[in-house]
């Protein structure tokens, strides 16, 4: 039987591009939705009621929703090519947790930074400053935060750098002065095929957010 | 070679619960180590230097953390007896993404019922009924969550039904009267030796929240 594999989701989003990066990673053909976010589909809403979010992955009909879920799908139906996970328990239980400490702790912050203005804005870049400084530690001197490999931890970040200049621009402050090694670890991570083929241009991000801050948030 | 397994743990704590219960679903012997909050130990600032929070599950000396990613851990360390997770890809997407929607929707609701004051317990109480309905919804009238075997996401929730007689009493509701086939199932559980072990009296908790409350400085 023929795979059938959608993808709803939104250009500049960096929890869709960690879908998109997986399923490049392994060769799957897909469809690629665009969803407009402030006039969702009915396709949406059905595949997501609980939180009607983006990316959805729907496989041969049934969904999949929450991003780090969907990334470990895809590694464990597609097992062949590019592991995503390593094999070893603990090495996994590392990567299941840095994963979700991206998760965790730049939500609020990344929010904050792209919809506020000075003290909210000021209190959520040295947030996540402090983040970007833990991770830092942590990939180390490391290519990948895995080790050798690119694998979850990469790919669960990676779509974040192409918002850092969002992020430097609007909030005023350089993220590529303060942390040259997850710069070099990015652009490591932009020599693979699947992720130079995912990332948004950073000048496209840029715009569209400025355009926001502009428009609904009337911001100049 | 012996394995060597700590658990640093907090006995009210429903995430502490979860590691418990994983372990005794798999026999494995472990050492807990009750923490205290308020005085954390050098072990538990070490082995969770990032969040600097229970659970922690100590394996031959390295330490895993985040509660949802120790049992998942257990049961691929220990695959042989009573799997945890299901082995079709899409059952294990869908058993984690109901234990992501527990971690996400219940703290904030709960957390006013037995830290807030005033209307806050009424919003509390008015949200966590609704995630008890949709998770309600979601059991059907299946026996677990997972269908007919205890699994992933009846170990993320049954926790917090020690704290169930807690919210009740707080925000003078019954859960029972709300989402009867939830208590049904709280109940099935309970009837785990592993789950039976790990939870603490419902009674103990209630008594004890006046005393966390003050210690946290909330009056």
């Amino acid at each position: 039987m023929a795979e059938e594999v959608v993808l709803l989701d939104y250009w500049a989003s960096m929890f869709g591009m960690r879908v998109r990066i997986a399923l490049e990673e392994k060769g799957v053909k897909y469809e690629y939705r665009e969803e407009d976010l402030s006039n969702k589909s009915p396709l949406l809403l059905e595949m997501n009621p609980i939180h009607k979010k983006i990316p959805v992955l729907i496989h041969n009909g049934k969904p999949i929703c929450e991003s780090i879920i969907q990334v470990q799908y895809i590694d464990e139906v597609w097992p062949d090519r590019n592991p995503i996970l390593p094999s070893d328990p603990y090495q996994r239980a590392q990567a299941r947790f840095w994963s979700d400490y991206i998760d965790k702790k730049t939500a609020g912050p990344c929010k904050a930074l792209q919809r506020e203005t000075g003290e909210k804005q000021e209190a959520a870049k040295i947030e996540f400053m402090e983040v970007l400084k833990t991770l830092d530690s942590e990939l180390g001197d490391k290519s990948f935060f895995g080790g050798n490999v690119f694998g979850l931890v990469d790919i669960a970040f990676i779509g974040f750098y192409s918002w850092f200049h969002t992020y430097e621009e609007v909030a005023n402050f350089s993220i590529v002065a303060e942390f040259p090694k997850l710069i070099a670890w990015a652009e490591r991570c932009l020599k693979r095929e699947s992720v130079a083929k995912v990332l948004p241009d950073s000048g496209k991000v840029l715009k569209s957010v400025s355009d926001y801050r502009k428009k609904i948030l009337g911001i100049n | 070679m012996a394995d060597e397994v700590i658990l640093l743990s907090y006995w009210p704590s429903m995430f502490g619960m979860r590691a418990m219960i994983a372990l005794e679903e798999k026999n494995i012997k472990f050492d807990y180590r009750e923490q205290d909050l308020f005085n954390k130990s050098q072990i538990l600032i070490e082995t969770n230097p990032v969040h600097k929070k229970i659970p922690v599950l100590i394996h031959n000396g390295k330490p895993i953390c985040e509660s949802l990613i120790v049992v998942e851990y257990i049961d691929e360390t220990w695959p042989g007896e009573n799997q945890l997770l299901p082995s079709d890809p899409y059952q294990r997407a869908q058993a984690k993404f109901w234990a992501d929607y527990i971690d996400k929707k219940v703290n904030g609701p709960t957390r006013l019922i037995w830290a807030g004051k005033g209307e806050e317990i009424e919003a509390g109480k008015k949200e966590f009924i609704e995630v008890l309905k949709t998770l309600e919804t979601e059991l059907g009238d299946k026996t677990y969550f997972g269908g007919e075997t205890f699994g992933f996401v009846d170990i993320a929730f049954i926790g917090f039904y020690s704290w169930f007689d807690a919210y009740e009493k707080l925000a003078s509701f019954s859960i029972e009267a709300e989402c009867p086939k939830v208590i049904a199932w709280a109940k099935r559980c309970l009837k785990r030796e592993s789950v039976a072990k790990s939870l603490p009296d419902s009674d103990k908790v209630t008594k004890y929240i006046p005393e966390l409350k003050k210690r946290l400085g909330i009056e």
